[in-house]
């Protein structure tokens, strides 16, 4: 039988540890109601720019940019979002996995694979593969700037124009909703045919200085914007994540604090009952 | 009316920065500002860093600072995509070789604290080990 003692302390540091667990569970619950708003925030960019490509893409057919065209897949590039922090379930690692799901397809093809990490958990987990790593970026906090994502997307695009990777995809986590998060593949590069929508109001452009340079500067920035979406919704599926993980713990801590205060209770009456039992069993003799 | 305004929006990957109707609009075009009134012709141009300038139909200006990105024209319709870094060449070059080293910094196994927590204990192992061979030495010798 346990000292009610020992029992009482534990009870006491499972409390505390619940009162964190909770803090955190607020704490991630409003962070991701801000991300969410980010995410939807950069939608309108990367719809407009989308639009943009289109026209571009129909107005001049005959020249081709490296970027919308289909090579054959040598090796590939792979953009992994992961979280900085731990403490947010199962999200990292099911991110991980598609990774290496992904990976092995592409090495079973035949194709060598050249990563680029965004956030300290897939460089902490990629590292030991020995995979060769291009670029990685860590740190990006809760609020992802597009200007920190730049250098890391260069390096990915100038690898794809110098023909070091055929290929590019990002794998982020996707936020189905709040209990659900879930890691998406997602084709970069080559730009998969974007849908030209009605062709009825077509008209050309006047280019200035040229069709070529414009459609390489948007066509960047597209990829950018589509990186810097990943980020956004992995830090909101993160938020989301540790919300729920944090929500189990603090319920678990509750379980257990039940649990030991019935021990507690009952080490007490035991206690109390021996002791009376030596009482009496001393008047007894007496 | 639709001929006295155009609507203008002005969006960066991080945010809507202005929506709705102007007289006229100033961009910082690639090839010199330019000034674009209501039924313009079509245009897609890039533009460099600067001050967007909106007219809007109260005669009010706006500004707005753009860090470049690309301009579309229709008659009835501007659109600015706007970047929110102001980039030089030299600085992407410097980012993209910044994000290189970091992964290179990984690779090389720059010891971070879980690795070195591992090594200390791998350590403690062996000194433990160590002492107990010269323990079991001092009692055979």
């Amino acid at each position: 039988m346990p000292g009610t003692k020992e029992i009482r302390t534990k009870i006491a540091s499972v409390k505390s540890t619940q009162k964190i667990t909770k803090a955190m569970e607020m704490v991630a619950a409003s962070k991701m109601r801000r991300a969410q708003d980010r995410m939807r925030l950069s939608r309108p960019y990367a719809e407009k720019i989308r639009v943009v490509i289109g026209h571009l893409n129909k107005a001049n057919p005959d020249y081709k940019h490296p970027f919308l065209v289909e090579r054959e897949p040598k090796s590939v590039g792979i953009i992994v979002v992961s979280s900085d922090r731990g403490l947010c379930g199962a999200l990292n690692t099911n991110v991980f996995k598609s990774t290496l799901m992904l990976m092995r397809e592409w090495q079973g093809k035949g194709a060598k694979v050249n990563l680029c990490l965004l956030g300290s958990k897939g460089v902490a987990f990629f590292r030991r593969l020995g995979t060769p790593i291009l670029a990685s970026v860590t740190g990006l906090g809760d609020k992802p700037h597009v200007k920190d994502l730049l250098g890391s997307v260069k390096v990915m695009l100038d690898a794809y124009r110098d023909g070091g990777i055929d290929r590019l995809f990002i794998v982020n986590a996707e936020f189905v909703n709040t209990m659900t998060q879930k890691p998406a593949v997602t084709q970069l590069l080559p730009v998969q045919t974007i849908d030209d929508g009605d062709l009825q109001d077509m008209w050309d452009y006047i280019y200035e200085p040229n069709a070529a340079d414009i459609l390489d500067g948007v066509l960047m920035r597209y990829i950018e914007s589509q990186v810097y979406r990943g980020a956004v919704e992995s830090v909101a599926c993160e938020m989301a994540a540790r919300m729920v993980a944090m929500k189990a713990a603090s319920d678990n801590a509750g379980n257990l604090i039940g649990d030991l205060q019935l021990i507690y209770n009952k080490a007490r009456q035991a206690a109390i009952t021996k002791e009376l039992a030596e009482i009496v069993g001393g008047a007894a003799a007496v | 009316m639709a001929d006295t305004t155009i609507h203008c929006d002005i969006v960066s990957a991080e945010g809507e920065i202005f929506s709705g109707p102007a007289k006229m609009v100033f961009v910082p075009a690639a090839q010199g500002e330019i000034g674009i009134a209501p039924r313009h012709a079509p245009l897609l141009t890039m533009i460099k860093s600067g001050e967007v300038r909106v007219q809007t139909p109260d005669g009010q200006e706006q500004f707005f600072f753009v860090g470049g990105g690309a301009l579309e024209i229709q008659p009835k319709k501007i659109t600015v995509l706007a970047d929110t870094a102001v980039r030089a060449k030299d600085m992407d070059e410097a980012a993209a070789l910044e994000a290189k080293q970091r992964a290179e910094e990984a690779l090389k196994g720059n010891i971070d604290k879980i690795e070195q927590a591992e090594a200390l204990a791998e350590l403690a192992r062996a000194a433990a080990q160590l002492k107990m061979i010269q323990k079991l030495r001092k009692i055979k010798g």
